[in-house]
């Protein structure tokens, strides 16, 4: 039996795993696409510390990895279904049951579908979800962006320097973003804001041609001809396989102690995933080290090796 | 897993006798590195009833605009010289493994 997996190799999974090898813990990763995690959509990731020029975010995952790799860490690319908490703990995966003492539970989250009409329709045809794989398809073209937080912003300055026109397309009367990136975006030329607005519908023939934006503040809608619908309007967290195992709160986020430990005993949950965590690799990455503590601590307590 | 470009897509994708998946990506992507991998592990699994190949659509973009490639990772499965089923964004094997199964 092992005594613990890390399920979900992004920033904070990667940092659990290395501190918890490095405890001479026996470790069992699962990642049902490749370690990376949501970085890798990231162009530049300016606010991680110790890179005082800017990273690329799929350099980044890279790095982690490379670091994660010098330990003798074992990953099953398989995807995990369910946790059972008997005596023991049981993953079950798409291809095999695995027995272990504890979890971390990393998973993260995804860029949130909004339920738009004609969203997933287009989905490939002219919406996107990430600037840094999509961008350039969208040379000289109109875009819009749907958002007003952190990435929306960063895409949004990502994305102008390709496209003719870029529209910033936000629900509320300013933006949420930090004052640097909205300082930024407003001195690009070809950025329009768009504000008190949403899409209500994405349209064309076989590709995006049009939105409907409405202004919620006249209830007024106007048809924008464009090419492309940009959406970073908040994420969805990938913890609905625990919905039945473990206390998630009303946005889906898995609750934790203050020890990072979930409602259920000796399950552990760090980073994105988990409730009222910052979403930032830095925290991710710093939740996840915690986590791993708290988890050998754990460890020593039902095996009876307890330093204290 | 096969590279492909313009002067052998029509041979290895097009008048190819079994099915072929074609993983169109490009060197600027992170999630198209993410899928590759991946890929590459299915090759075996699939042998004499699917080929798997990639195609670069920063060099190729021609092909890539033909298909209306406009979000990748994009994996688009060729079969008798026609596309006819895609998906976008990383997947997983076994999300790969459905895709096939039911399309081939």
């Amino acid at each position: 039996m092992k005594d613990v997996a890390v399920i979900g190799l992004g920033p904070s999974g990667m940092t659990a795993a290395l501190y918890l090898a490095r405890f001479k813990l026996d470790v069992i990763c699962f990642e049902k696409t490749s370690p990376g995690g949501q970085i890798v959509m990231t162009d530049r990731i300016e606010n991680y510390p110790g890179f005082p020029d800017g990273i690329s975010g799929y350099e980044l995952a890279e790095l982690f990895k490379k670091q994660l790799q010098a330990y003798p860490v074992e990953i099953k690319s398989e995807e995990v279904l369910a946790i059972k908490r008997e005596d023991v703990i049981t993953i079950n995966t798409s291809s095999s049951d695995y027995q272990v003492r504890s979890v971390i539970i990393s998973t993260g989250a995804y860029p949130r579908r909004l339920g738009i009409k004609g969203e997933e329709h287009f989905t490939g045809r002219g919406v996107s979800y990430c600037a840094t794989c999509d961008a350039n398809f969208f040379r000289g073209k109109k875009v819009a962006v749907l958002g007003g937080g952190d990435s929306a912003v960063e895409e949004a300055i990502f994305l102008s320097k390709f496209v003719k026109k870029l529209y910033l397309i936000h629900r509320r009367d300013r933006l949420r973003a930090v004052d640097v990136l909205k300082e930024r975006i407003e001195a690009i030329s070809n950025v329009e804001f768009v504000l008190d607005s949403v899409i209500n519908e994405i349209g064309g023939d076989s590709k995006v041609e049009f939105v409907n934006v409405k202004n919620l503040k006249t209830e007024s809608s106007k048809r924008v001809d464009l090419d492309g619908v940009f959406i970073f309007a908040g994420y969805t967290p990938n913890a609905q396989f625990l919905k039945d195992f473990l206390q998630l709160d009303s946005g889906g986020y898995i609750i934790t102690k203050e020890d990072f430990q979930t409602s259920v005993e000796g399950i552990f949950s760090s980073g994105d995933v988990r409730s009222s965590s910052l979403k930032q690799v830095i925290s991710a990455s710093g939740e996840g080290a915690d986590a791993a503590v708290r988890v050998s601590k754990y460890l020593d307590n039902i095996k009876g090796t307890s330093y204290d | 897993m096969q590279e492909v470009d313009l002067s052998n897509f029509k041979s290895k994708v097009l008048e190819s006798l079994i099915p072929v998946l074609v993983d169109f990506w490009a060197p600027w992507c992170g999630p198209c590195k993410m899928i590759s991998p991946t890929l590459d592990g299915m090759v075996d699994d699939f042998q004499g009833r699917v080929k798997f190949s990639k195609l670069n659509v920063d060099d190729n973009t021609q092909i890539a605009s033909d298909y209306g490639i406009m979000s990748i990772p994009a994996l688009i499965l060729f079969k008798d010289g026609s596309p006819t089923a895609q998906i976008v964004g990383v997947q997983s094997k076994e999300g790969i493994v459905k895709f096939l199964e039911a399309n081939v």
